[in-house]
């Protein structure tokens, strides 16, 4: 059913676990759904420093959370905006149909926490 | 450990089944002696499956392609043929797709269906069906035991009620049928449905047990085989392997249940033991002896069923992730559990070649999986990661 890419993915997922003091955390899905995932960034220099995820769902849902981890590390976060749900299943060299709607959630994780990160600055330089 | 996916077939099966695809390929309505030697074979896998439900007439027995039609053909049949008195039919919450289908394509045609709820441990609630009968009752269906949760239903009790109230009762007996001793004279079963290949037997048929007197109409019409309720030439070799299964479920049925019982306890308790936040789902001891559905807390059905996999080991999940919709299992949610409860559900299904180091090596195995999903999964709480 899953690609081999995936499929490593999911035993040896890259980047697991939770940033203390974060500077942007996503948390998208619903647990309801069976996929819930949580990112976390560090950004310098307006590039993403540090990345890292917690995912509660298939072997889908990890593999992707896994591989945002990697496409979007060191990217700038204009770059990493533009990283798409599409991108992220190319990149493990597709995945099920069913799954492509439901499991495939890294990027949106991912733009939650870019846009969590931009929400505080805000905040802080008013 | 998926046997309710797919049993393989006995090799006693096979072997009394190949005579019937070259060399004795009569018809059994046919006049000649090719075709009376096949019809007598035929009557003879009927006797058989008759011995092991307890009927006591051979021509209650109408053979089928499998429990979806048996399933089919007891609630249409009934339901059409005595529309006359009534337009209301009483199920459960718990049934078999083709059971919860079937009687949703009847709404469309002007019946209504009542679904009557299960306690937390899958049992059928008997005071809710009781009152759910009404003088516009003409069928009630609920299955003999849930294939998914192992839970075994008070059937001879619901049958003293059906009776009582003036109904029909079918019982979807799939997944309990070759298992469990069944007696439909018993406990006043009017119908009841069986699969072949849930006893080791081929795929392709199943058969519809309809006690004499009761009222109901062919769904397939044809030629007129099976006294007239089920067209359509009979597929011989199956129905003598469904005959064999039949036989050899009835004679094994007390040392291999209380194997499989010893066997499912173990896992069951092995696992319980082993990993904190985990939960039996279904009935603790009304149950399939083959039958263990366990729920880990905090993970998500496939990523477990990915990781045992890696192991050789296989198994189902309740999960929604691993199935055509997206739904979870409709079963799990019936006896209460919140969504992503039953999405964390495993079911384990034993069966003849499984041993007492499969078991063992499953409770050594899971702990470690369990430990890894939790570890990745954001739900987990702090106190269950050290």
């Amino acid at each position: 059913m899953y690609t081999e890419k995936v499929m490593e993915h999911f035993r040896n997922p890259r980047n697991m676990g939770e940033i203390p003091n974060a500077d942007g955390v996503g948390t998208v899905g619903n647990p309801v759904c069976g996929d819930l995932m949580s990112i976390y960034i560090k950004v310098k220099d307006n590039h993403i420093e540090d990345i890292k995820f917690k995912t509660f769902g298939c072997g889908a849902a990890i593999a992707t959370s896994s591989m945002i981890t990697e496409l979007a590390r060191g990217k700038t976060l204009e770059e990493a905006m533009k990283i798409s749900r599409g991108d992220v299943a190319d990149s493990l060299g597709g995945l099920p149909p069913i799954k492509m709607h439901c499991s495939n959630l890294a990027a949106d994780g991912l733009h939650a926490a870019i846009q969590d990160y931009l929400k505080k600055k805000e905040a802080q330089n008013k | 450990m998926d046997y309710t996916a797919g049993m393989p077939v006995d090799n006693r099966v096979v072997e009394v089944m190949l005579p019937y695809f070259s060399q004795q390929y009569g018809n059994p309505s046919s006049l000649h002696s090719s075709g009376s030697e096949v019809r007598k074979a035929m009557e003879e896998a009927r006797t058989k499956i008759a011995a092991l439900i307890g009927a006591k007439k051979n021509e209650e027995v109408f053979f089928t392609s499998g429990g979806t039609e048996s399933n089919n053909l007891a609630i249409k049949g009934v339901a059409y043929r005595n529309k006359d008195r009534g337009n209301h039919i009483v199920t459960t919450t718990i049934e078999h797709m083709s059971v919860m289908n079937t009687c949703k394509a009847l709404t469309k045609e002007g019946f209504n269906v009542a679904y009557v709820p299960v306690d937390k441990y899958g049992v059928v609630n008997v005071q809710s069906l009781e009152k759910a009968i009404t003088d516009k009752t003409i069928l009630v269906s609920v299955m003999y035991a849930n294939g998914e949760i192992g839970t075994i239903e008070p059937i001879k009790e619901i049958g003293e009620i059906v009776h009582r109230k003036g109904a029909l009762l079918h019982v979807d007996a799939v997944a309990a049928a070759g298992q469990i001793s069944i007696n439909v004279e018993n406990e006043y079963i009017d119908l009841m449905s069986i699969s072949s290949n849930d006893m080791y037997g081929p795929r392709g048929v199943g058969a519809l047990f309809v006690k004499t007197g009761t009222r109901i109409q062919p769904i397939i019409h044809g030629g007129g085989q099976e006294r007239g309720l089920r067209s359509g030439t009979e597929n011989i070799p199956a129905i003598v392997g469904m005959g064999k299964a039949a036989e050899i479920a009835k004679a094994e049925m007390k040392t291999e249940g209380e194997r499989l019982s010893r066997l499912r306890d173990k896992l069951t308790k092995g696992l319980l033991e082993s990993i904190p936040s985990s939960f039996l789902n279904g009935h603790p001891t009304q149950r399939l002896p083959n039958n263990a559905n366990i729920r880990f807390s905090y993970i998500e059905g496939e990523s477990l069923i990915l990781s045992l996999d890696m192991l050789g080991i296989a198994c189902s999940s309740g999960s929604a992730c691993t199935s055509k919709t997206l739904e979870p299992s409709h079963v799990l949610l019936a006896i209460g559990l919140k969504h992503e409860e039953a999405h964390g559900s495993l079911l384990f299904t034993l069966g003849k070649q499984n041993t007492e180091e499969d078991a063992d090596y499953v409770v050594n195995a899971l702990p470690d999986i369990v430990k890894r999903l939790r570890a990745i999964s954001p739900l987990t709480p702090k106190e269950l990661l050290t």
